[in-house]
């Protein structure tokens, strides 16, 4: 494919005009549904909730806006983010284009600890139990790849991969044997596992958003060492990277952040792998570019998803079933297109 | 700029029976080329990792200016010694100028833009690799020999007192590889820089090294001015292959040739 003139211009250009398009559709989406309410007025309502006003003649249309859709809009775009900051690292730490939160095994593993919880009525930290066993099944399943994977503590990327599939088959398997167990409560639990933004809370809101933005925060920190890794872990040792600790802080990271997403809204597959990989193309691959381009992309794309099953269809659709629905067609357009480029160029 | 001086002391590698390296003792010092040749397979890609400090030795030393290596924190290290990698992966299209400008990464502080000298010393490094009508070319769009010439140049970049290259050479054109060369030589006159580069091309090594270190069988051959080593009787003995040598017209280094019933 032809090497698009990349500058810092374009690039600071491309992350504004996806930041105003967020802002403007979440002000849109926030009006649309049953009860249909303008941008002016939405932003009247989070303008005097923000100022403290209280009791005006519109309560009904406000509480709507304020405390019903509003979470679960934020919800949503953090849930994006999450997932394609998440993607983007887990890419340029295994040097694989198509990696992301699952391949890893790290998706499954916050999955089955959330249905365990589901499974066995856990509610010990009230409504942050599912993030907790989520986070909880996503950090021992990545202790155990990178035990798998990693005798000399060098986490070869292949070796990375091939642990993080192992494991996920065993936890897949688990998590069936979970809902065969589950009786009627199954349903509850396949609700979930496809995923779903309904009846989210601030509280949701909050645990999703602060946990992504705080790792966001972490993986630009490392944004430049992440570059430089794309060029093997020795070069990168050689040009001063250290390549163990980097490395181990972003798995973590990602991971905290796979596992909150995944708790608080079920599987929600491809956002991890398309959106970094378009905005490769897009923005090209530094990571100190590419990660907020990710992030805002992703936020982008599920605010579009979920206001689709919101407002749009007749019926709510899981959104995990509708990212994969739309999402798989696409990657394979994608991956077809791009096989073929690297044929001819 | 700082001097490197590298050496390795009574070093053994390998935990098997029979171990990859043992009883290597060499020093490489500033100021000259260094060429490490040897049959496929008899450790010089161990040996320049030892000398990196990728890997650890079994026993003996590994210094980098009397300092273990290892020892030597990543950061502090980059600023020394400069390495190029036999094969290296391209997974995400870079474009060749920000490839080469990841060399500059020990010298910019996080969060900081590249200086004047950081771009500089990238666009003194692209020309000596003849890279800079490529500047713009993504990695994924470069053919073998250069890809080569863009990571070497990020290794010129990095402007470290002490250079490890292996095979650095080995698909670029005669012309790149020449000019390759000539650069490392240069340095090392110029600027007393320390170089160090494994080589298969024996004619390479004769014209452009300043000692020549001869592997074979996991230990030290011969080590010695090409004159000394590249002679026929120990290319014979190390190599199995029968050579004749004669002083280059113009330069005087001895020229490597070999007949074509060439096994010994």
């Amino acid at each position: 494919m032809p090497a698009a003139p990349r500058t810092a211009a374009r690039a600071a250009l491309t992350l504004v005009l996806l930041a105003l398009l967020l802002g403007a559709l979440a002000v849109i989406a926030s009006g649309l549904g049953f009860i249909a309410v303008s941008p002016g007025e939405v932003l009247d309502a989070v303008l005097g909730s923000l100022r403290g006003a209280a009791g005006s003649p519109e309560a009904l249309r406000q509480s709507v806006v304020l405390d019903v859709r509003l979470p679960r809009i934020v919800t949503a775009m953090s849930v994006g983010f999450g997932l394609a900051v998440a993607g983007a690292v887990f890419q340029g730490l295994l040097l694989n284009p198509l990696a992301d939160p699952f391949t890893l095994g790290v998706s499954s593993g916050a999955a089955f600890g959330a249905a365990l919880a589901l499974l066995l009525g856990l509610h010990f930290l009230g409504p942050a139990t599912l993030g907790a066993t989520a986070f909880l099944g996503a950090a021992a399943t990545l202790v155990a790849v990178m035990a798998l994977s990693g005798r000399d503590n060098d986490l070869a990327p292949t070796n990375l991969i091939l642990s993080g599939v192992i494991v996920s088959a065993i936890l897949s398997a688990g998590i069936s044997f979970i809902k065969y167990l589950a009786d009627e409560r199954v349903a509850s639990i396949v609700f979930w596992l496809m995923g779903s933004f309904v009846s989210r809370t601030w509280t949701d809101a909050a645990l999703t958003a602060s946990v992504t933005l705080a790792g966001f925060a972490v993986c630009l920190h490392h944004a430049r060492d992440l570059n430089i890794m794309s060029l093997g872990a020795r070069s990168a040792r050689s040009l001063g990277v250290d390549t163990r600790r980097v490395r181990l802080v972003l798995l973590l990271t990602a991971s905290l952040i796979s596992a909150v997403c995944v708790s608080v809204s079920g599987i929600i597959g491809f956002v991890g792998l398309i959106v970094p990989h378009l905005m490769r193309l897009a923005v090209g691959p530094d990571n100190r570019v590419l990660l907020p381009a990710s992030g805002l992309a992703g936020a982008l794309l599920l605010l579009c998803a979920d206001t689709l099953t919101r407002a749009a269809l007749p019926h709510e659709v899981p959104i995990g079933v509708l990212t994969a629905l739309i999402g798989g067609p696409a990657f394979c357009w994608i991956f077809t297109r791009t096989r073929s480029g690297r044929r001819h160029g | 700029m700082a001097e490197a001086t590298l050496a390795l002391r009574a070093l053994a590698f390998g935990h098997t029976r029979e171990p990859v390296l043992r009883d290597v003792d060499l020093t490489l010092d500033p100021g000259l080329v260094h060429g490490v040749l040897g049959p496929n397979g008899c450790g010089k890609t161990t040996l320049l990792g030892l000398l990196a400090g990728h890997l650890a030795p079994d026993a003996g030393e590994a210094l980098l200016n009397d300092v273990p290596v290892t020892a030597v924190r990543p950061a502090a290290l980059a600023r020394l010694l400069a390495v190029v990698e036999q094969s290296a992966p391209f997974p995400f299209p870079f474009t060749v100028r920000e490839a080469v400008l990841m060399g500059r990464h020990p010298h910019i502080p996080r969060f900081s833009r590249p200086s004047e000298a950081d771009l500089a010393a990238v666009d003194r490094a692209m020309a000596a690799m003849e890279l800079t009508d490529l500047a713009g070319r993504t990695l994924d769009t470069l053919s073998g020999g250069e890809r080569q010439r863009t990571v070497v140049a990020r290794a010129l970049a990095q402007e470290a007192p002490a250079l490890l290259l292996d095979e650095p050479t080995s698909s670029m054109d005669i012309r790149h590889s020449v000019a390759a060369m000539a650069e490392l030589s240069r340095l090392a006159r110029r600027e007393r820089r320390t170089v160090g580069v494994v080589l298969h091309d024996l004619n390479l090594a004769s014209a452009y090294c300043d000692r020549i270190i001869l592997l074979g069988q996991g230990t030290i051959r011969a080590i010695g001015a090409p004159a000394d080593v590249l002679t026929p009787s120990t290319i014979s003995e190390v190599f199995g292959v029968r050579a004749a040598t004669a002083p280059h017209p113009e330069d005087g280094h001895p020229v490597i040739t070999f007949t074509r019933e060439n096994r010994t």
